[in-house]
């Protein structure tokens, strides 16, 4: 186990892995995500309050989760290149800034386009809206601050220690809506009982998320990457495989 | 879509225009990076 972990983290190994696997996560999340925006749009009966409006539910909470997920895995990969001082761990941490920021866009951009139908105001300042939009703002200042700063090293030590500091924000937006009376309404899918929504509007959102996840996975890949090559371009494997 | 069209088809639409750009933009950078490092290369004649 040790050693797999070992080997993942060399950046030549990492690099030839994700070139290899990146296409497959790809094409995969591709594959489900035009097949759960179909079946979103077409397949899910409409809903019994909201009518076909709620099918902005097959974009918004993907996006808004991945937003959080993305967040957390950029904190962990920086807090292990900060204790473990791993270049691979920075590289990733790096890489989900850009994708995590367009999720937490997404998120925000969609749910105020599903609030003017529904809620009559495309922004409130409740605590789910505001402690999002903190977290496109974390995004922005992880990825502001490490391009403010031209020694790599400190760049990786200083954006890590603001990521590691941001986790205080994650479980303010999970829990938000249960701590606050908001006008965004209370967990649907994620309660601990039974989720309050029909399995076939379930279906095609649980695929899309799993969709969204093939897509960060490839596209943080590619990022990955990208930052090797930049971060290692003295290194001799970089001269063999460019 | 009762009304609603405007609304949902602008959310998925713009949901594929990010979703497709920051792949693009992802490429590109990989791409930049790995012409950067063959131009340097060539220019040092084959040594970092």
């Amino acid at each position: 186990m040790h050693r797999f972990f070992h080997e993942l983290a060399s950046p030549p190994h990492f690099y030839r892995l994700a070139g290899r696997l990146g296409p497959w996560f790809g094409w995969t999340g591709a594959a489900l995500i035009a097949g759960s925006a179909w079946a979103g749009l077409a397949w899910a009966p409409p809903d019994y309050q909201q009518g076909d409006g709620f099918r902005i539910i097959y974009v918004h909470v993907p996006s808004a989760w991945m937003s959080l997920f993305v967040y957390v895995l950029m904190a962990t990969a920086a807090a292990i290149g900060l204790v473990w001082r791993i270049k691979l761990a920075h590289a990733v941490a790096a890489g989900c800034a850009p994708i995590g920021a367009s999720f937490t866009f997404l998120a925000l951009a969609t749910g105020s386009i599903w609030g003017k139908p529904m809620w009559g105001t495309w922004w409130v300042w409740d605590a789910r809206l505001t402690s999002e939009l903190i977290l496109l703002f974390l995004y922005a200042g992880y990825m502001a601050l490490r391009a403010s700063i031209d020694d790599l090293q400190r760049a990786d030590r200083a954006s890590a220690v603001l990521a590691l500091v941001g986790v205080i924000n994650v479980p303010i937006i999970h829990y938000s809506v249960i701590w606050w009376n908001t006008l965004h309404q209370g967990p649907t899918v994620t309660r601990l009982d039974t989720p309050a929504i029909a399995a076939s509007m379930l279906v095609p959102l649980l695929t899309m998320t799993v969709g969204f996840m093939c897509y960060f996975a490839a596209v943080l890949m590619t990022r990955v990457r990208g930052e090797l090559l930049a971060r290692e371009r003295h290194a001799r494997w970089v001269r063999e495989v460019v | 879509m009762g009304g609603y069209a405007a609304y949902v088809w602008s959310a998925f639409g713009l949901t594929l225009a990010v979703l497709l750009g920051n792949a693009w933009l992802a490429r590109r950078r990989f791409a930049a990076a790995r012409l950067e490092l063959a131009r340097r290369l060539r220019a040092a004649g084959g040594t970092p």
